[in-house]
């Protein structure tokens, strides 16, 4: 009880000395870590909007919208930031959001018409391996040769379900088999990213399941050129990362300049070196120097926030069948 | 825990029951916690063994590294085994160098092979200290008598086994059941599937709060049951008083007998040391090369960590010394055994379902972020005290025995009782269950990443987001961080607890 009074007083006090209006955005854990985009965030929108953002993050995106299903309407999100294609569909469903009101050039791959959620970032999924192997052209060159993969569980990861819809969305009706031939080379199915990329670095996988950004962390940041993400001809599942503002939001306004800035250059011009993805909209520098060297696919898959939602179960018993023989 | 539990329920929608994929879930989990328990319990036996009757160099240190396994953050200690066993590890490089096939680890054999390095440590020191209770007067016994060999297991050993032996079952066997990363990422793929992950999957993917709940009882029924059952075996009396004299022993000194404990103990030790070894020697050269930005963000985790470390630790030991007084009033095999379910119980419920209850109960009236830190001292308090419980209940139940009517002759009641009898007697046990508590509190990953922004991250939560951010090195120097304070709390605690004891 003693914390429940401290946290209420701790609660009281905080409140009643907070002047300026506060905007409070629910997003992904490590968008608010320190080596995230969200300290830069901050403080550039706190030099514009004369207001106190809070960034709060919950797990990952669908750590988040099971954290917003919880609060429902009371939730204190004005702003969520971080789900993905394969979540907006469940998120719309809530009715917790709200249309928004912003339009940027933005530099998808593909056309962006949805009115609930704004991208901020994207990328393509891939497969990383070291630069000094020669990677598979396709799934079936994978499937046939002896390399060994590290992939994530997609029931508890996002970029393991984004696999999944990634053979779906390629191979269709043969996608069972797909995973079927996959099936000897998937060395050992992990929880989330961080242990799948760790186990790859470690050398117990050939490959990984990743982003074709994930290079440019080890080139910028470590100044190494040791790892590559093989293309595959069949084309590259991408992850659109989207925000959208809440219907019950107590500070609808804030929410908007925030959405606005997010598609502008001071956001945007932060997102390729923290959260190492593409920017939705290239700022006016262009990207920084290394994303150039990234492989870029030459075609660019995406299931709609629907089919992707409508597929997931059967994709889901599909893998689950072929992986668990 | 069964509150929270509850709490998750009521927000629940009717759900639908079980399918074939969550039976094959559950026979996966339940098959392989029997396993990995009793691995850990039977190889447990002759380290403990050896452990309780040689003294050699390093033994203090064996014994207090067998605190850390099991406290390191999962994704650490996975990294740490797979170092030495896997596919391109120190042991698959030797055989390959030899002409052999690398080791192949991803199955249930790794599943197993993790859980036994977790939880062997804990196990040796559950059983090391049922040798430990046995008076010394015992030994000397033993000794004038020539007891040796086979009388000796079958007259003090054996008798001891059997009352400790169930309990260490009972407590691994509960961790083993909501394991999930460990199990899948070892089990190489689906077909490790355990409960806890049906639970995420039901939790994340489909919202489906009734079945996370339902799959969440059913860990908790499974666990009672095998605890239940475990508990009923723990039988016989106790070895009577002693006059708490300096321990000697004079069996097992035959060549024979020397020699086995040797092998075991060296192969314990190998076997715990050398994935903590890849931890350090990986964690060296990302400590050299940390940014100050880096560090600055570690050292404030750890005075996080090292708060609610402290925290529960002393939340564990108020809970846990009535409720230890309780139990240990009642009889062996009535009430007393299910008291000490009720303890068990709190291991079998997934941390997700954990956080989410409390999240929902605390929700309507306050800020769950504000309470991040209190609610993670609270919920790993409650997670420590079976093993407390595991710890110190034989001890109080043959003080009381032993102490109990001459303390009633004497009119030395309530804390006077405490005080003069009771700690004094204690203080091993007490040590042990608070550095354990300590060492456990540091490493939880649990509740603390459902409730926390950016401000109170703890150590492990803090080592997990720099993995995350591809920050490897930097996140090695943490995890060695990590190691050094859970080890140092373990060992400070522990050696308190025996300051004045021979062993």
């Amino acid at each position: 009880m003693k914390h429940l009074v401290f946290a209420a007083g701790m609660l009281g006090a905080t409140t009643a000395f907070a002047e300026t209006p506060e905007l409070i955005v629910y997003t992904y854990d490590s968008f608010v870590s320190d080596w995230g985009p969200g300290p830069a965030v901050e403080k550039a929108f706190e030099a514009t909007c004369g207001c106190d953002l809070k960034l709060v993050g919950a797990g990952d995106g669908a750590a988040l919208l099971a954290r917003l299903k919880l609060e429902g309407e009371r939730s204190d999100a004005d702003v969520v930031l971080g789900l993905d294609t394969n979540l907006t569909a469940a998120a719309k469903a809530t009715g917790l959001f709200a249309d928004h009101s912003v339009s940027a050039d933005y530099a998808l791959p593909i056309a962006w018409e949805d009115a609930t959620f704004a991208p901020y970032d994207w990328g393509y999924f891939a497969f990383v391996h070291n630069a000094d192997a020669t990677a598979p052209k396709n799934f079936v060159e994978l499937a046939a040769s002896d390399l060994k993969i590290v992939i994530q569980d997609p029931r508890s990861s996002t970029p393991g379900l984004g696999l999944l819809m990634w053979v779906k969305a390629a191979y269709g009706d043969k996608a069972p088999e797909i995973w079927e031939g996959l099936s000897d080379n998937v060395l050992t199915v992990t929880k989330g990213w961080s242990e799948a990329y760790g186990l790859f670095l470690e050398g117990e996988a050939d490959m990984v399941l990743s982003y074709t950004t994930s290079p440019a962390y080890h080139l910028i940041a470590e100044e190494d050129a040791s790892k590559a993400a093989a293309a595959f001809d069949e084309g590259h599942y991408m992850q659109v990362e989207v925000a959208g503002k809440l219907a019950a939001s107590d500070q609808p306004e804030l929410a908007d300049q925030f959405l606005a800035f997010m598609v502008s250059d001071a956001f945007q011009s932060i997102i390729p070196t923290t959260n190492w993805m593409y920017p939705a909209v290239t700022p006016a520098e262009g990207l920084p120097e290394g994303f150039d060297t990234l492989v870029t696919p030459e075609k660019s898959l995406l299931l709609s926030a629907d089919e992707a939602a409508a597929l997931r179960d059967a994709a889901l018993d599909e893998w689950l069948t072929a992986l668990s023989r | 825990m069964i509150g929270v539990l509850f709490a998750v329920a009521l927000r629940a929608d009717p759900g639908a029951g079980l399918g074939p994929a969550d039976w094959s879930a559950i026979r996966f989990t339940v098959w392989q916690a029997i396993l990995s328990a009793s691995c850990s319990v039977l190889l447990a036996i002759p380290v403990a063994r050896g452990i309780a009757r040689r003294r050699f160099w390093g033994r203090r240190v064996l014994i207090a590294l067998m605190g850390a396994p099991f406290i390191l953050p999962v994704i650490v200690a996975i990294l740490g085994i797979l170092v030495v066993f896997g596919r391109s590890g120190w042991i698959s490089d030797l055989l390959v160098l030899m002409g052999q096939e690398p080791l192949r680890i991803y199955g249930l054999q790794g599943v197993v092979l993790a859980h036994v390095f977790f939880n062997l440590p804990l196990a040796t020191r559950l059983i090391l200290q049922g040798w430990q209770e046995i008076p010394a007067e015992r030994f000397r016994l033993a000794a004038q008598l020539n007891v040796d060999g086979p009388s000796m297991w079958r007259l003090l050993e054996w008798p001891m086994l059997r009352q400790v032996v169930p309990g260490a079952f009972a407590v691994i066997f509960a961790i083993c059941l909501s394991s999930f990363a460990v199990a899948l990422t070892l089990g190489g793929g689906p077909r490790a599937t355990t409960i806890e992950l049906a639970i995420y999957e039901a939790f994340r993917l489909e919202f489906d709060l009734g079945r996370a709940a339902l799959l969440s009882g059913l860990q908790l029924v499974l666990t009672g049951l095998a605890a239940f059952v475990a508990l009923r075996m723990a039988i016989g009396e106790g070895f009577g008083s002693g006059l708490d004299r300096p321990l000697r022993r004079w069996d097992g000194q035959a060549a024979v007998a020397r020699g086995l404990d040797v092998v075991w103990i060296t192969a314990a030790g190998l076997f715990l040391v050398l994935p903590l070894a890849a931890i350090v020697l990986s964690g060296i050269p990302g400590l050299l090369s940390l940014s100050a930005r880096s560090a600055d963000l570690l050292v404030r985790a750890a005075g996080n960590s090292l708060v609610i470390s402290a925290t529960s630790t002393l939340l564990m030991l108020v809970l846990v010394v009535p409720m230890t007084v309780a139990i240990a009033l009642r009889p062996l095999n009535g009430g007393g055994v299910l008291a000490e379910l009720a303890g068990l119980l709190g291991l079998a419920v997934s941390p997700l379902v954990i956080g989410t209850g409390l999240f929902i109960v605390l929700f309507p009236f306050v800020d769950p972020f504000a309470l991040a830190l209190p609610v993670t001292a609270l919920v790993n308090a409650l997670m420590a005290l079976p093993f407390a419980l595991r710890i110190l209940v034989p001890r109080v139940r043959d003080i009381l025995a032993r102490y109990g009517r001459l303390a009633l002759s004497l009119d030395l009641q309530g804390w006077t009782f405490m005080r003069v009898v009771l700690l004094p007697r204690l203080r091993p046990q007490l040590g042990f269950a608070a550095g354990l508590a300590a060492a456990l509190s540091m490493g939880d990953l649990g509740v603390i990443a459902l409730f926390s922004d950016s401000e109170t991250a703890t150590l492990p939560l803090q080592v997990y987001r720099l993995m995350g951010a591809y920050r490897t090195d930097a996140a090695a120097a943490g995890a060695l961080l990590l190691l050094c304070l859970s080890v140092g709390m373990f060992y400070v605690l522990d050696r308190g607890g025996r300051r004045h004891a021979e062993t």
